[in-house]
C-alpha cells in the first residue's frame, strides 16, 4: 500500500491492527513494566542494540537449545518496521536472534519509533548495504500461518502470536517518518 | 487424436472434476479474489508490474554475467556455487554434499525446482531420509501424491481427506479432526524431524548477484527452520532466479504474495546471505548457549540450467524465464479453477505458464499433455505480475506440437476444405476448427441444406467420432444471406458527405455467416449516431487458426486482413469490430504477425463497437435514436475474457448505464466455451463446469428474470446452453429496431 496517508507510525499501527497484531508504545523508563505485561514465562531474548534500554533480568539473555524449546516468549530487536505492511525487520545475529524470534509461541519484537520506515522500497534500500556486507534479515509480518490443512491456522512452524513494542523517546525520532 | 484417446481424456477430466474439482475451485477462487482485492489497494500496481518486468528483462539479458557475479559474491561470503547442467548433474552434486556430511536426514522446504530435479528420490536411493517440512508438501509426501499447484501443492485435498490420511498413517491417541489439530500435529512431528536433521534444503525465490543473498517467500516458518537449524544449507534454484541487486527485490516482494495467494505480503520474506551468522541449533549440545558457539556453517548454492539457457535463446519462449512462480496464471485460469493442476500439469509444473516451463525443461511431449487446456482467454496476461504473454507461449508450443504431426489418416476428408499453411499431419479436429472460415463460407452458400445435414443424427455421430465435436452441443446455423451481401444490397443510410465519421464495420466470420442480426443491429446503431458505415468483404482475422496453434495460417490471414483494410485506414476511416476476440487479434496478436508499422496503424484505428459508441456519445453524438433503458429490459451482462483483458468491458457498462439501463455484471474469468474449446468432445464436461460459475450468477434471484447480454459469440452460445434462454450482443440492446425481438 503506497498510498501515503498519515505519518508512518500511524500507518504502521493501522497495518498491525489489520493483522491482529497488538502494538504497545513504551518510554524507556517504563520498558521493563511494559514487557512484563506482555511476556509469558519462561521468556528468552537476545541483547537489544539500543542505548536507552536493555532486557530485564527475568528474560534469559543467553538462550540454549534447551531453553529455546521450553520458552513461551522470545524477545528480539527489530532493526526497522515497515509502515505500509506492518512488518518488522529481524536481523540474524550470532547470539541467535533468528531462532529466538522463531521458536517460542509468542514473539515480541522491539522497534524504535525512529526506525519505522514508510514503505518496502525504503526498507529494502536500507537493507542493501547490510546484505552486501554479509548480513541476513527476515521481513516478518504477523505470526506464522498456514492454510494447508483446510483453514487458516496460526503458528504453523513459527510463533502463534506476535506483539510489537515501539520504543519511544530514543534518538532521532522523526528520521524514519519522512518519505524518501 | 483418436476417438478412444478423446474418450480417455474426457474420462480423466471427469474423474478429476469429481474428486478434486471442489477443493481446487474453492481455493483458487479464494486466491484469485484476494488478488483482485489486494492489488486494488496498490496505487501504482501497473508501475510496479512494469518495473518488475524491466528488472527480469535486464537480468535474463545479462544472465551469464550475473551468474559470475553471484558466484563471486557467494564465494566471498564463504559459500560454494555449483552450476548444474541438468537434473542428473545437480542431483549428483547434492548427493555428494549429503554423503560428505554423512547425512541421515535432509529436511526440505518447498521448492518447485527441487521437484523438477526429483532430488528426493535421488537422495532416498542413497538411504537418506528426506522430509518435506512445508505442511502441504508433507501431506503429499505422506499420501504419496504429487503437487497440483505451484504455491499450494495440496490445494486439491480437503481437510477431511487430510484428517483421514493422518489418522490412518499415524494412529494418534485422539483422532485428529480440525485444521488446528492437524496443523499442530504436523508442527510437532516435523519439529522433531528438523531438530536432528543434518542438512537443510531450500529453494530460492530470488537471488541477488551483488550480495549473494537468497530470498525465500513463505508463511509457515519451515524454510527458516530448515535453513538455520542444521549446519549445512543447500539452496537449489534455476539460474533465472538471479536479479542484479538487493534493491531490485522490492517490487517483487510487493507483487508476489498479492499475485499468488492474494495476501498483501506473506508472513516471512527471508533475506539470507549464507552462510548465515545465526548459530546452529544443536540438540546434541542442548545446554551450550548460542552466543558461546563458534559455528562453521556450510552453504551450497546449486544453480540449475536444465534447459534454461536454450530457453533464453528461444525468441518465443524466452519470457518464460521472467516467471516468478507466483501462480496467478493458474488461479485466474477458468479451466484451472475447475479441474486443477493434475489435469493441467506436466511432469513438474502446472497452470498457465507451465507449458513454457515444461517445454523448456522437460521437452515438448511433457508440454503437449495439457497444452490444449489453455483456451487463449488471456485473463492470465492481466494477472501476471511480470506481464508475460502466456497465451502466446501456449500458441507457439501448440504450433510446434502440430508440426510434429501424426499419421494424417483422414487427410483426404478435408483436403479440399482446408486451404491452410499447416503440415499434413495436423490433428483433424484442430484443422477443422482452424478452418472455420472455410466451413462457414461453404455452410452459408449451401444453407439451409447445410444446417439440416449437420443436424441429422448420422452426421453428428460421424462428426463426433472423426473430429470430436460433442453431440450435446447445438451447432451454429449458417445464414444464406451474409451480412456483407445484405449491406451491399441495402447500402449505407448516412451518406459520407453528411457524416463526421466513417466506419468500416468488420464482418467477422461469425457475424457475417451466422449471427447476421447483430451485424445489422451494429449498422443501425452506428447510423443512428450519424456515422457513415461501410462493410467491405474482409477475411477472417485468423483467430480460429491461431487458437488451434496454426500460426502460419493465422499469419497469412493477418496479412490479408491488413491488405483489405489498409486503404480504409489511410483514408481516415475507423475500423469497428463486434466480436471481441477479433478485436483482440488486431490489438494484441497482430503485433506478432504483422510488420510493426502495419500493426500500429491498424491498432490505433480499431475499436470495439460499444467502445466506439461510447466515444461518439462522449463527443456529443445524439443518442436519442438509440433504445434506452426507460422502457427497455433489465440486463444481466457478461463481458468477454479478451475484452476484459483489453479493459474494454467498462465502455459497454458505461454506455448501458448512460442510457439508463439497469445492469448487473458477471465477474467470472471466462464462460468456458472459449471459441471451439467447448465444442470438443474431450473438454465438454470441463467447459460446462466452468460455465456453471457463470450460470450460477445469472440464476440468482436478482438476475434470473433479466435479459442476458454477452459480448462474445462463444459466450452467447455457452449461455444459451447453460440457461436455456438466449443471449444477445449489447449492440442489439441499443438497436431501436430489435426492440420487439428482445421483449
Amino acid at each position: 500500500m503506497s498510498i501515503d496517508t498519515g505519518v508512518a507510525s500511524e500507518r504502521f499501527e493501522a497495518a498491525l491492527a489489520d493483522l491482529d497484531v497488538p502494538v504497545t508504545y513504551a518510554e524507556p523508563t517504563a520498558f521493563d513494566r511494559t514487557l512484563r505485561s506482555i511476556a509469558r514465562d519462561p521468556a528468552i531474548g537476545t541483547p537489544l542494540p539500543f542505548e536507552s534500554v536493555s532486557l530485564p533480568e527475568w528474560v534469559d539473555e543467553d538462550p540454549t537449545p534447551t531453553s529455546l524449546e521450553s520458552a513461551k516468549t522470545g524477545i528480539t530487536a527489530a532493526s526497522m518496521a515497515i509502515a505500509d505492511y506492518g512488518s518488522v525487520v529481524l536481523p540474524a545475529t550470532d547470539e541467535g536472534a533468528e531462532q529466538v524470534s522463531l521458536f517460542p509461541d509468542l514473539h515480541v519484537a522491539v522497534v524504535r519509533l525512529a526506525d519505522i520506515v514508510p514503505n518496502m522500497q525504503t526498507a529494502i534500500d536500507r537493507l542493501g548495504p547490510h546484505l552486501r556486507d554479509g548480513g541476513s534479515a527476515i521481513v516478518a509480518t504477523g505470526p506464522s500461518a498456514t492454510a494447508d490443512m483446510g483453514a487458516l491456522v496460526q503458528g504453523a512452524h513459527g510463533p502463534k502470536e506476535v506483539h510489537v513494542v515501539v520504543l519511544r523517546g530514543t534518538e532521532s525520532e522523526t528520521a524514519g517518518e519522512t518519505d524518501e | 487424436m483418436s476417438s478412444a484417446d478423446r474418450e480417455a481424456k474426457a474420462e480423466r477430466i471427469r474423474h478429476l472434476l469429481e474428486t478434486e474439482g471442489d477443493a481446487v475451485e474453492a481455493n483458487t477462487l479464494g486466491f484469485n479474489r484476494g488478488r483482485y482485492e489486494s492489488v486494488a489497494e496498490l496505487e501504482d500496481y501497473e508501475a510496479l508490474k512494469t518495473e518488475a518486468r524491466a528488472i527480469k528483462e535486464d537480468a535474463i539479458e545479462r544472465l551469464p554475467e550475473l551468474i559470475d557475479e553471484v558466484r563471486a559474491a557467494v564465494e566471498e561470503n564463504g559459500g560454494t556455487v555449483y552450476l548444474a547442467d541438468d537434473a542428473a548433474d545437480a542431483n549428483r552434486y547434492i548427493r555428494e554434499v549429503a554423503s560428505e556430511k554423512s547425512a541421515d536426514r535432509v529436511v526440505k522446504s518447498k521448492s518447485m525446482t527441487s521437484e523438477e530435479l526429483e532430488v528426493n528420490e535421488a537422495l532416498e536411493r542413497d538411504g537418506v531420509d528426506v522430509v518435506e517440512t512445508d505442511l502441504g508438501e508433507w501431506v503429499l509426501q505422506v499420501a504419496d501424491d504429487a503437487p497440483s499447484h505451484i504455491v499450494a501443492p495440496a490445494i486439491h485435498k480437503s481437510r477431511e481427506e487430510i484428517a483421514r490420511l493422518f489418522n490412518t498413517q499415524f494412529d494418534p491417541e485422539e483422532p485428529l479432526e480440525t485444521a488446528e489439530e492437524l496443523t499442530m500435529f504436523a508442527r510437532e512431528r516435523l519439529g522433531e524431524l528438523i531438530a536432528d536433521a543434518d542438512v537443510g534444503m531450500t529453494g530460492a525465490n530470488f537471488i541477488t548477484a551483488d550480495s549473494g543473498s537468497i530470498m525465500l517467500v513463505t508463511s509457515e516458518g519451515n524454510a527458516r527452520k530448515s535453513a538455520v537449524v542444521p549446519d549445512t544449507h543447500v539452496a537449489v534454484a534455476g539460474v533465472e532466479k538471479i536479479v542484479p541487486s538487493v534493491e531490485d527485490l522490492a517490487p517483487f516482494i510487493e507483487l508476489i504474495g498479492r499475485s499468488g495467494t492474494g495476501q498483501d505480503i506473506t508472513s516471512y520474506i527471508s533475506l539470507l546471505t549464507p552462510p548465515v551468522d545465526s548459530p546452529v541449533v544443536d540438540f546434541d549440545d542442548p545446554d551450550v548457549a548460542f552466543a558461546d558457539r563458534d559455528d562453521d556453517r556450510e552453504f551450497h548454492l546449486v544453480l540449475i540450467d536444465n534447459g534454461r539457457t536454450a530457453l533464453r535463446e528461444d525468441e518465443h519462449l524466452r519470457e518464460t524465464l521472467y516467471c516468478i512462480r507466483c501462480s496467478a496464471c493458474a488461479n485466474t485460469c477458468a479451466n484451472f479453477q475447475s479441474v486443477g493442476g493434475h489435469a493441467f500439469g506436466g511432469e513438474t509444473y502446472t497452470g498457465g505458464i507451465a507449458t513454457g516451463w515444461e517445454a523448456g525443461v522437460h521437452g515438448q511431449d511433457s508440454a503437449a499433455e495439457f497444452n490444449d487446456l489453455c483456451t487463449g482467454c488471456s485473463r492470465c496476461v492481466e494477472a501476471c505480475p511480470v506481464k508475460i504473454d502466456i497465451p502466446w507461449i501456449n500458441t507457439v508450443v501448440r504450433d510446434r506440437i502440430n508440426r510434429e504431426g501424426d499419421d494424417g489418416r483422414f487427410e483426404f476428408l478435408v483436403e479440399g476444405l482446408t486451404p491452410d499453411e499447416e503440415p499434413a499431419g495436423l490433428d483433424l479436429q484442430k484443422r477443422l476448427f482452424g478452418n472455420y472460415e472455410t466451413l462457414a463460407k461453404l455452410g452459408s452458400a449451401t444453407a439451409p441444406l447445410s444446417n439440416w445435414t449437420a443436424s441429422v443424427g448420422p452426421v453428428r455421430s460421424l462428426m463426433e467420432r472423426l473430429v470430436g465435436i460433442d453431440g450435446r452441443r447445438e451447432l451454429p446455423e449458417f445464414e444464406r444471406r451474409t451480412l456483407v451481401d445484405w449491406f451491399e444490397a441495402r447500402g449505407p443510410r448516412v451518406p459520407a458527405g453528411d457524416a463526421d465519421r466513417e466506419v468500416v464495420l468488420y464482418p467477422d466470420v461469425y457475424t457475417n455467416y451466422v449471427d447476421v442480426e447483430r451485424g445489422k443491429a451494429a449498422v443501425r446503431v452506428l447510423e443512428s449516431l450519424g456515422v457513415h458505415v461501410r462493410i467491405p468483404s474482409v477475411p477472417g482475422s485468423g483467430r480460429a487458426p491461431l487458437s488451434q496453434g496454426m500460426i502460419e495460417t493465422a499469419d497469412e490471414k493477418a496479412s490479408r486482413v491488413y491488405a483489405a483494410l489498409a486503404e480504409h485506414v489511410d483514408a481516415g476511416r475507423d475500423v469497428v469490430a463486434i466480436e471481441p476476440s477479433d478485436l483482440a487479434m488486431f490489438r494484441s496478436e497482430y503485433e506478432k504477425l504483422l510488420p510493426e508499422q502495419s500493426y500500429e496503424r491498424l491498432r490505433e484505428r480499431s475499436y470495439d463497437v460499444l467502445e466506439y459508441v461510447y466515444g461518439l456519445l462522449e463527443n456529443g453524438a445524439d443518442g436519442t435514436g438509440l433504445r434506452t433503458g426507460d422502457g427497455g429490459p433489465e440486463i444481466a451482462y457478461h463481458s468477454h475474457c479478451q475484452q476484459r483483458t483489453l479493459g474494454l468491458d467498462r465502455y459497454t457498462r458505461a454506455v448501458l448505464e448512460e442510457l439508463e439501463y439497469d445492469v448487473i455484471e458477471s465477474d467470472v474469468e471466462c464462460c468456458g466455451m472459449a471459441g471451439s474449446f467447448g465444442y470438443k468432445r474431450e473438454y465438454y464436461e470441463l467447459s460446462m463446469d466452468v460455465g456453471d460459475r457463470l450460470a450460477e450468477q445469472f440464476t440468482e434471484p436478482e438476475a434470473r428474470e433479466r435479459l442476458v447480454v454477452a459480448s462474445g459469440t462463444s459466450c452467447e452460445e455457452q449461455l444459451g446452453d447453460l440457461l436455456a434462454r438466449d443471449a444477445v450482443h449489447p449492440v442489439e440492446v441499443l438497436d431501436p429496431q430489435s426492440r420487439s425481438r428482445l421483449e
